[in-house]
């Protein structure tokens, strides 16, 4: 539905990709890994790969998590914004449809974190 | 007229005062005094049937207010004189303070301007006066909480600039936000959401805990405060039921276009106030009542009676009351959690709960604490034991609506995030639950232009590209010194020099791993 307003009403999102300078955001979820309270969310060059992506910028992320160094990112399953998933690690992100605001979804079988209670 | 009487009857003198003060325009059209009064779709019928339960009159009102704010200052200023500071429950306790200061008193300026606006706006002259009055009291309320906390910034960090910090800081956002949204939309839909859905629905939710958390920590400053405004607050409440059965009674079709906002103002009142429950269950060294005790008996009793009470109108419970209800034993320990992991972007300290009161929350808490939230405590303070103090070096993911962290799980599964996204004209959003979505989904157009914190600084907004630069020169937030863990910091330091006790550094801030 439409804002009801006295006037026109007309308004530009805010967050276009447009407005990242040549970057954009990427969200990456670890189901069951609950001690990072939210989905990351990444600022990132659509060109990476995701090989690059895993290496330096998700692997540092979740370093401090017991189950980290337990986690192999090619053979853990994925979503993509909800669908199926399979990444190609030489391809750049934005080539493979991880576009601007796409969300990952990671989860890691075996690894349901701290004391298995999904911190 | 009665001019002949020396003394007027208290009814003659609210009619005089207050519904005399209108009159019919001979030369302008109502519609042009009173452009906002139809657009949003409610339907008023006869303004007469407004009615003002406290009669009271501005010329009483000025006097009950002069009696309370002299009361007032004399105890802040023998608070002052006597060091109140120094006999509060702990050092700890003044972070409660931060949060309400930075989050909570500048709601009451937001609270002003809106109140302000729809006194202006109604052509009725009953609800006109009501809400200038509510106005007037929500002014007076920022002035006597600043007053009432300037000063314990004598003597703890992270008080100084609220107001810019309200503007700014990433948490912020969330109660800025709630009242942007209110004060940027009409003046029915204003009036439902916080004089009903906040002041009446929810407000002891957030009064109670923060003024009994004040009594049983010592803190006489803020108890004084929140005495001075209990009359106010109690006229608050008032308007808000008042003002919810007057639009029901007045047009039938008025019903469905409320029970949306009453749907919509809920769950973003139900999400503001998760600050709120973290900070009863976590923040304050003696503990008044868990939050699942409070919701229990101030939403689920109390709001249950009420919302019965609407029925005979066609009006039903809020659309994710169940939702919330489940959430009682969750929000408050995953706040904590994130703010424990975030805290060296706030301008206040986090720790983790002593031993006491993990055992505390555990009794409060039985089917969820020891399973889901222990051991994410207890496996930090092992790392915070070994100088590894844990932080989260990576932003959150914001919840497009409320503007938490999308941190909030499913009502049926603790284990899993309640995370949902949509695509609109071509953008993704993402949002922290149902409740937020649908919010969304209704008005797309007054969401997809919000100030996200997160995003803001990814765009270069904020004056600099890593957290220590953003906290430092956009926040105002004095690193080092506001932020990162509480132990071994320069209040708990203080705190210690006060009350004569020996430094112990060894679970002390380790600002090394932090970004």
């Amino acid at each position: 539905m439409s804002v009801k307003a006295i006037s026109d009403y007309i308004t530009q999102p805010k967050d276009t990709v447009a407005n990242f300078n040549g970057m954009q955001v990427v969200y990456v979820y670890w189901v069951k890994h609950l001690m990072y309270c939210s989905p990351f969310a990444f600022l990132v060059s659509p060109d990476m790969t995701l090989a690059g992506f895993f290496a330096e910028v998700l692997r540092p992320a979740i370093k401090d998590h017991p189950d980290s160094t337990r986690v192999n990112f090619m053979e853990a399953q994925w979503l993509l914004n909800g669908q199926a998933f399979s990444p190609t690690p030489e391809v750049a992100l934005l080539a493979q449809g991880i576009d601007h605001k796409s969300m990952l979804t990671l989860t890691t079988p075996g690894l349901s974190g701290i004391n298995g209670c999904a911190s | 007229m009665a001019t002949n009487k020396k003394k007027l009857s208290l009814k003659d003198k609210y009619q005089y005062l207050t519904r005399d003060m209108a009159w019919e325009p001979s030369y302008q059209s109502k519609k042009d005094i009173f452009p906002q009064e139809d657009f949003e779709g409610i339907k008023i019928t006869d303004w007469d049937k407004w009615e003002d339960p406290f009669r009271l009159t501005m010329d009483a009102y000025w006097k009950y207010q002069a009696e309370k704010e002299k009361k007032l200052y004399a105890i802040f200023d023998a608070f002052a004189q006597n060091n109140g500071h120094q006999n509060i429950s702990d050092a700890r306790y003044v972070n409660a303070l931060k949060l309400f200061l930075t989050g909570v008193s500048p709601l009451e300026y937001g609270a002003f301007q809106g109140y302000s606006r729809v006194g202006r706006q109604f052509s009725g002259a009953g609800a006109r006066t009501a809400c200038q009055m509510q106005a007037i009291d929500e002014l007076r309320h920022v002035q006597t909480q600043i007053h009432a906390m300037s000063h314990y910034n004598k003597h703890f960090n992270g008080l100084h600039d609220f107001a810019h910090m309200h503007d700014r800081i990433w948490f912020l956002s969330v109660p800025k936000s709630f009242f942007d949204d209110a004060r940027s939309a009409g003046p029915f839909e204003f009036l439902t959401a916080i004089s009903f859905s906040f002041e009446y629905v929810l407000t002891n939710l957030l009064f109670v805990p923060f003024m009994s958390g004040a009594a049983y920590n010592g803190d006489m400053a803020t108890v004084t405060f929140g005495f001075s405004a209990q009359s106010d607050e109690a006229r608050h409440m008032t308007l808000g039921l008042e003002v919810i059965k007057f639009m029901l009674e007045q047009h039938e079709d008025n019903v469905p276009i409320i029970q949306h906002w009453i749907d919509k103002w809920f769950w973003r009142g139900y999400r503001l106030l998760s600050l709120v429950s973290m900070m009863m269950d976590y923040m304050l060294p003696n503990k008044v009542m868990s939050w699942k005790d409070a919701w229990e008996v101030y939403y689920e009793q109390n709001g249950g009676a009420l919302f019965k009470d609407l029925e005979r109108y066609g009006i039903r419970p809020p659309k994710y009351q169940d939702e919330a209800n489940k959430g009682k034993e969750h929000i408050s320990h995953q706040l904590w959690a994130t703010f424990y992991q975030y805290c060296q972007a706030t301008n206040f300290h986090t720790w983790i709960p002593s031993e006491e009161e993990m055992n505390w929350l555990s009794e409060q808490y039985p089917d969820t604490f020891d399973q889901y939230y222990r051991p994410r405590f207890e496996h930090w303070q092992a790392l915070q034991e070994k100088g590894e103090r844990f932080y989260n070096n990576t932003l959150p993911q914001l919840c497009q609506v409320c503007q938490v962290p999308a941190l909030f799980t499913e009502p049926d599964d603790p284990t899993k995030l309640s995370h949902r996204s949509l695509e609109h004209e071509g953008e993704r959003y993402h949002f922290c639950s149902d409740g937020c979505c649908d919010i969304f989904k209704y008005e797309p157009d007054k969401y997809i232009q919000a100030w996200l914190p997160v995003h803001q600084i990814y765009q270069g907004n904020c004056e600099g590209a890593d957290v220590e630069t953003v906290v430092t020169k956009y926040y105002h937030i004095d690193a080092g010194r506001d932020n990162f863990e509480y132990l071994g910091s320069p209040d708990h330091k203080r705190w210690q020099a006060i009350k004569g006790q020996k430094p112990d550094e060894s679970q002390a801030a380790k600002p090394k791993n932090a970004a």
